[in-house]
């Protein structure tokens, strides 16, 4: 039996590397989605360009100008002379936000009453919130310290005893809020549900439409090995792309790994076993590799988008929350993510590592008694 | 009519000779109903699946607390973050510990320690700081909480220091500062709105490229290529033949992709439809002849799939500016999505659809767009030109 597996399995292995194209598509992405990821998705907003129309000239516009170009969130990137330019820098997309100081500014700040303008162009809402939020910061910080300043020029012994609440912000396992500690160790998880299902869904489906899966149901191998010999290929290939996407992670974007190696091998294990579970029921419903292709693609669709991979699961509507749950990456990713970030190890992660694994186990089940009636 | 030759590229091609290629293929398409039925549900599906599944919207942050000092200022902060329309559930934690572990696991994304002075601070004044611990996994998240807790703060310490003023008689002192944001095109914020748009940039790049790679790789290795160029059949004919059908199917995909965006999920169309569809039937084309030409140089399915995914799917959903703003990546990723073509039709789709655009205003995306389809057109045929010899 070993001897027929190993002959199986240089076959496949044959077959994925013969081709220069396959080595390329196997590699190649891997590393181009790594960088993509790790430097395109952001969502952190540094110098954002600002608009300012200050129509009132005094010495507190000014102070509080200056208080938006010194901020690492903003640059000032124009000075409008009158509303119609701003209103244009805005529609043509050259600034996101804009800030516009009324006359009488200065007189309505003495009064308590100050008011500041501010247009956000919301066709991208994400990046006008967070930088509405900025600004609601710096006015802030700009009305307690303009108030500081008046009372401690009327009466200075009443400012000590003014009560204040402040914010203290203490992000956990992510310090810095940094988009790449999130984006990159996920790749993984993307990735390697592409690379493994194609690969194993392909495999079977081709030698079904070429003919070729009658010579080798004709030959004494039998079907445990078969599937066996098929899935142990792009297993093995899968947890080479794991090495590779893990080796960039730490060393190129030295994301911290705080939890434990070896639960996370045995979490891209049990992942790469359900995918190929998934893979095999896959081929087993599918005639030619154009029915295998949607197959995937239905497959690969939702994971992408609701496994919380880019996207936070709890944004979305309660009925998409349930089905997410039906994705096997879904429990991967709290796998990676946990390892790289938080460091937790068994006693945390059991309901994920068990759900992977009753997946696995079940769909490779199903699929082992189904490929049997449809070789007949 | 048979007669008739148009003169394009240097090649002759037989009006005839292309529409029976275009007949072959539209009775191979329409032959697998299977297939067909996928095609034509398939961009409803993913709109639905994307216009809901993607969303940066945080509404009713689940808050849980842990008091050290829980006092009828302390209650007055917290009631704060019940009536706030950004936080939902308001629980107390028995211990610092169990406030820990609530928000590990995700149970609540906010945990707020109120320190035991907080009451004291509150009546003899000074400064007290409220802690907030988030799980900064998923960063965005992390930063739009951070971001509400914060305003809420804001607007506590505001209150009461209105309150202390007004007790010592000094309310004219302080320094009010209003701020009155406007949001343009999008008034409510909602991130729906801007998401719809790009997904159908998305859906169209996912389909295009899906269809075309296989058509010409299923030839490929199923023999019926070598059939087909033993006919008299030129190249060219073989390309426009084969994409017509192709291109239909995508512009009714498209159709539906709008359909759903303005009936479903209600996004304002306030653009010019011509800018619209003008923009639409140049990026299919684009990225019907990257499919195409993927298609040529692979011959194999698996790998034209395979590429075509990764040449439309990633950078349509990362450099386009879909989802993340393009402005904020460093400059080698900005200058790259400058030859991403879903970039220029994602911009054009969101100013089209919310901020009313048209061809005049938009005529550089479009050209740009254009220029795309031209030229990968041309790489695509010759390619295919050098193969087929």
């Amino acid at each position: 039996m070993l001897e027929r597996l190993r002959q199986m399995l240089i076959k496949e292995f044959l077959q994925i590397l013969r081709d220069p194209r396959g080595r390329f598509v196997l590699f190649v992405p891997l590393i181009l989605q790594m960088l993509v990821f790790g430097y395109a998705a952001t969502f952190e907003l540094h110098s954002v360009p600002l608009a300012v129309l200050d129509l009132d000239h005094s010495y507190e516009s000014r102070d509080l100008v200056s208080r938006f170009s010194s901020s690492s969130h903003f640059v000032l990137s124009a000075a409008p002379h009158d509303r119609h330019q701003l209103a244009r820098l805005i529609s043509d997309g050259t600034v996101s936000i804009a800030i516009q100081i009324l006359p009488g500014f200065a007189e309505a700040m003495r009064k308590g009453r100050g008011v500041v303008q501010v247009i956000a162009d919301g066709s991208d809402s994400n990046t006008a919130m967070i930088a509405l939020g900025y600004i609601a910061q710096i006015a802030g910080g700009y009305s307690v310290a303009y108030g500081r300043e008046r009372i401690l020029r009327i009466a200075p012994e009443l400012w000590q005893r003014m009560p204040s609440v402040s914010f203290d912000r203490r992000p956990w396992y992510n310090e810095d809020l940094n988009s790449r500690w999130f984006f990159v160790p996920g790749v993984i998880g993307d990735l390697l549900t592409v690379s493994v299902l194609s690969l194993a869904a392909f495999g079977i489906v081709r030698e079904r439409e070429l003919g070729t899966l009658e010579q080798l149901m004709v030959s004494p191998i039998t079907r445990f090995e078969f599937i066996l010999g098929k899935t142990a290929a792009p297993f093995l290939i899968g947890l080479c792309q794991f090495a590779v996407v893990m080796i960039v992670a730490r060393l190129w974007f030295e994301v911290p790994f705080r939890g434990s190696y070896g639960l996370m091998l045995l979490g891209t294990c049990l992942y790469i076993l359900s995918i190929l579970g998934v893979a095999m029921f896959m081929s087993t419903i599918s005639t030619n590799q154009q029915q295998a292709l949607v197959g995937t693609f239905f497959f690969t669709m939702p994971t992408l988008f609701l496994s919380g991979f880019a996207f936070p699961i709890s944004s979305m509507p309660p009925a998409l929350q349930w089905f997410s749950y039906l994705i096997p990456l879904r429990y991967f990713l709290v796998i990676i993510r946990a390892s790289f970030l938080k460091g937790v190890g068994t006693s945390v992660l059991w309901p994920q590592l068990l759900a992977l694994a009753a997946t696995s186990l079940a769909l490779l089940a199903i699929s082992t008694l189904r490929f049997h009636k449809s070789l007949d | 009519m048979h007669e008739v030759r148009i003169k394009t590229v240097g090649e002759k091609i037989n009006l005839r000779r292309t529409t029976a290629i275009a007949r072959k293929e539209s009775i191979q398409i329409l032959r697998d109903v299977r297939s067909l039925l996928i095609v034509v549900s398939m961009p409803a599906m993913l709109m639905l699946l994307m216009g809901y599944g993607i969303s940066l919207d945080q509404k009713h942050v689940p808050v849980c607390f842990f008091d050290r000092d829980p006092s009828q200022e302390s209650r007055a902060l917290l009631n704060r973050f019940r009536s706030s329309e950004y936080f939902g559930f308001v629980t107390a934690a028995p211990s610092y510990p169990a406030m820990v572990s609530a928000v590990d696991r995700g149970r609540c994304s906010l945990g707020l320690v109120i320190p035991n002075d907080f009451a004291e601070r509150m009546r003899d004044g000074g400064d007290v700081t409220v802690e907030g611990i988030v799980d900064g996994t998923d960063d965005n998240t992390a930063n739009v909480v951070f971001t509400y807790a914060e305003s809420v703060i804001a607007d506590f310490s505001r209150s009461v220091q209105l309150n202390y003023l007004e007790r010592t008689g000094l309310k004219s002192a302080t320094g009010a500062l209003a701020l009155e944001p406007r949001v343009w095109f999008n008034e409510s914020l909602e991130s729906r709105n801007f998401i719809v748009p790009g997904v159908v940039a998305l859906v169209m790049a996912v389909i295009g490229a899906f269809l075309a790679s296989l058509t010409i790789a299923r030839e490929w290795e199923r023999g019926t290529m070598e059939q087909l160029i033993s006919t008299p059949v030129k190249p060219l004919e073989i390309t426009l033949g084969k994409l017509l059908p192709y291109f239909a199917i995508g512009m009714g995909d498209t159709a539906i992709c709008v359909l759903v965006s303005v009936f479903w999920f209600k996004v304002p169309m306030r653009g010019s439809w011509a800018a619209l569809i003008l923009a639409s039937m140049m990026f299919l084309l684009t990225i019907l002849m990257l499919g195409f030409w993927i298609s040529a140089v692979t011959r194999s399915q698996l790998l034209a799939s395979q590429f075509s995914l990764l040449a439309t799917l990633l950078p349509s959903f990362l450099l386009s500016g879909f989802g993340f703003p393009i402005t904020q990546t460093p400059a080698v990723v900005r200058a790259l999505s400058y030859l991403v073509p879903a970039r220029y039709y994602v911009l054009l789709l969101k100013n089209i659809f919310l901020k009313g655009a048209g061809m005049a205003s938009e005529w550089q995306p479009l050209l740009a767009l254009g220029l795309f389809a031209v030229l990968i057109s041309f790489v695509a045929m010759r390619s295919f030109h050098k193969i087929l010899q």
